[in-house]
């Protein structure tokens, strides 16, 4: 690697590939702007997660596989989504306790991942990310990046150089938004209403902005707040550092 | 008891319609967390207690027999006696016999979850004798036929007015149109019946936080003293408890002590800690002559030997529940059994059986505040997990669902072929949804759809944009 330009195997994740690429383009400019040189390998598709909570190890197993060698030659590995490079970083070893002979590679892949706003504050030491967005936002805080990454400073830190927006905290802020990924489809009662309780969250705060790092979580409580008639913007925080929210309407609304 | 752990949605979906819960648990949800969030900044060194309590536990299962034994051992020198019980059949059968033996008709019962796990009441009052559940919120669901909803605040589900309406009733010797609205009156009332009990009782069943192996002590931490009545009145005291429950010294117990009450409502202590040891000395002023203990496995020395050991080290403080967003829209009886929230999630599955209770592991999105506030660091999140592994492997999971997933795993092995499902998909999707920029509502999608909006795909994906701008691939 060269000390100052690291190359980033950018890890796109399934939905922001399928659902919001504006989400991964949003993450590629952060990441040039920090210094990175960005590449994104083509094998790749999922980091194996809904296998791995059904309970299906084999498949999850397979994935991950593809994921160790899709990202073998890049100096990091960055996802848009603490969900998903939680899975990688604390999942993956778990899942291959029984193969001690792929201990290494899995340690050398988790020890290169990284959530993207925790890399570009943590590795790239980004201050700050200068731009506008006039609003008053509250921040989504998803479980995975909360818990198993310790995400909730950075994407804060790095707020602070947006000109004009201001941060109104929720008051319950790591409560589960009741995604769950299978979980919303197969419960979906139960789910409905965990999300309507945030959504609750959401409204209290007056925010006319919701951020958060997950587009999993994003699209749920973007899904509730607009069945409810709000008119509360959602979107991935990469977007708003990145200054990329002309081009696309936030999440859920109609393209002006 | 009877479990309805196989129609959890069922369940679910009633307790969701229920307006009395649903208000007892918005007042619930604020309640415990905020108060242990309090106790716990209090404690600077609680994370270091958890990590001791832990490994005490971790000690102690790895040497279970060893405790075990010798905690039996000083229960028969202090002149108590051990009984050990393979399962829910032989305890209610050893309790029945020392009743029978004692000639009780009624017995005292402070609360505990294992009389709920071998059904102890019932049993009981088949074989003409009387329980009679000490425990405020016991005492209240007990009278009205209910099991409890949460491990420590087992009427939690209830309101004022049900309660109320529980006491007119059954205690049919006071005047109907006495006043019962304020909480005060209905506890004065409960203590005056309950008072009676007491004094009438041959026999008193508690169950123990801790068992002491150094001493041969039982540990019972209750908040009403109902339980050191239960344990000194009559002239038999019986204590059952699950094997897990014993730690090697008194020095250990109190690190555990520390941990418990504030995990569970955010006390310091509880107001009454008891260690009780053996029966009635000569020099004693009151207790049992007569001291015995059940030490009942059902099912725990298969969990010490399978991957699920862990969870031996669950010590009931309720705060996984109390935390838990799941038990916080359904309350604890949807879960079908005994126990409830995370721990229930994990421990009905282990001790009914996974095809009976395979709902609960399933029923969580995994967000992980259990494990991060379970005093003894238990790793909750990956149990379930690890439930979800064992239905996967005995194809226990819907047929639709292991399908869907074999099809997509299918595809998302191939990486070509997936970029051009997913462009092809997204692109289809988003020509529907592009005026309104969601759905609605969409064939197939209705577990989504029900709730919430799909908001609508962008209309192609990022690999190929990628592509189409030729970005950089290795
Ligand atoms: S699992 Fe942990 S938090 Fe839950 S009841 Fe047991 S000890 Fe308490």
């Amino acid at each position: 690697m060269s000390a100052m330009r690291p190359t980033v195997g950018l890890f796109v994740t399934c939905l922001v590939d399928t659902m919001r690429p504006a989400v991964g383009f949003a993450a590629v400019k952060l990441l040039q702007d920090a210094g990175c040189e960005v590449v994104v390998p083509a094998a790749q598709t999922c980091c194996g997660q809904p296998a791995m909570n059904s309970g299906d190890r084999s498949d999850a197993k397979s994935l991950a596989r593809q994921v160790i060698k899709a990202f073998a030659q890049v100096d990091y590995v960055v996802a848009p989504s603490g969900s998903c490079a939680g899975t990688i970083k604390t999942h993956y070893p778990e899942l291959f306790d029984d193969e001690p002979e792929m201990a290494a590679a899995v340690a050398d892949l988790t020890e290169r991942t990284w959530e993207l706003t925790s890399f570009l504050t943590t590795v790239m030491k980004v201050a700050r990310v200068d731009g506008r967005y006039d609003g008053v936002v509250t921040y989504h805080d998803s479980c995975s990046g909360l818990r198993e990454l310790g995400v909730r400073p950075q994407p804060r830190a790095l707020l602070e150089g947006i000109d004009g927006l201001s941060v109104k905290e929720m008051e319950m802020r790591d409560t589960c938004c009741g995604f769950g990924g299978m979980f919303c489809v197969k419960y979906p009662e139960i789910s409905g209403k965990m999300v309507d309780a945030k959504a609750d969250e959401v409204l209290a705060t007056g925010a006319d902005t919701l951020l958060g790092g997950d587009l999993g979580c994003l699209l749920n409580i973007a899904g509730r707040l607009s069945r409810r008639g709000s008119r509360v913007r959602v979107r991935h925080v990469a977007e708003v550092l990145a200054g990329d929210i002309e081009e696309t309407p936030p999440i859920g609304a109609p393209r002006s | 008891m009877q479990s309805t752990a196989r129609v959890f949605p069922d369940n679910a979906h009633r307790a969701m319609g229920d307006v009395n819960l649903q208000a007892s648990l918005a007042r619930f949800s604020q309640g415990f967390p905020v108060k242990r969030r309090l106790a716990i900044d209090r404690l600077p060194e609680f994370d270091s207690l958890r990590d001791a309590a832990r490994d005490i536990k971790n000690h102690t299962l790895e040497n279970l027999d060893f405790y075990l034994e010798r905690f039996e051992e000083k229960v028969t020198e202090n002149g108590g006696r051990v009984h050990w019980c393979a399962d829910a059949e032989s305890a209610r059968q050893t309790v029945l016999s020392i009743c029978r033996e004692s000639g009780a008709h009624t017995v005292t019962k402070g609360k505990s979850m294992i009389g709920e796990e071998i059904g102890i009441n019932e049993f009981l009052e088949e074989h003409s004798v009387a329980p009679i559940e000490t425990d405020l919120g016991e005492y209240i669901i007990q009278l009205r036929h209910e099991p409890p909803s949460h491990i420590i605040a087992p009427a939690i589900h209830l309101s004022k007015e049900q309660v109320a309406d529980s006491f007119r009733e059954h205690h049919a010797e006071y005047p109907a149109d006495r006043p019962l609205e304020e909480p005060r009156a209905m506890l004065d009332e409960a203590r005056t019946v309950l008072r009676r009990k007491f004094l009438q009782a041959e026999v008193g069943i508690t169950g123990a936080n801790m068992l002491v192996a150094e001493t041969g002590s039982i540990v019972l931490v209750t908040n009403e003293g109902n339980g050191d009545l239960t344990q000194t009145l009559p002239q038999v005291q019986i204590v059952i408890a699950s094997l897990e429950k014993v730690v090697p010294t008194l020095e250990d117990a109190s690190t555990i002590l520390r941990l418990l009450a504030r995990s569970a409502t955010g006390q310091d202590l509880s107001v009454y800690t008891t260690f009780t040891t053996g029966p009635r000395r000569p020099e004693d002023l009151d207790g049992p002559p007569a001291f015995h203990v059940l030490l009942l496995d059902n099912g725990r020395s298969r969990m010490l030997g399978n991957e699920f050991r862990e969870m031996l080290r669950c010590i009931r403080c309720g705060a996984c529940i109390n935390h838990c967003p799941i038990y916080g829209a359904i309350g604890g009886h949807a879960y079908g059994w005994v126990y409830s929230g995370p721990m229930g999630a994990v421990l009905i599955p282990n001790l009914i059986g996974v095809d009976e209770a395979g709902h609960l592991p399933n029923a969580s999105t995994l967000c992980g505040r259990c494990e991060e506030v379970c005093p003894m660091r238990i790793p909750l999140p990956r149990m379930l997990r690890k439930l979800r592994d064992q239905q996967f492997e005995k194809k226990l999971s819907a047929k639709p669902v292991r399908w869907g997933l074999a099809g997509w795993a299918f595809v998302a092995r191939r990486p070509a072929l997936y970029q051009m499902v997913m462009q092809i998909g997204v692109a289809a999707l988003a020509a529907l949804g592009r005026k309104r920029g969601r759905f609605r509502w969409l064939p197939m999608a209705s577990g989504w759809t029900g709730a919430r909006d799909l908001p609508a795909p962008q209309g192609f994906t990022f690999q190929e944009m990628w592509s189409a701008r030729g970005g950089r691939r290795q």
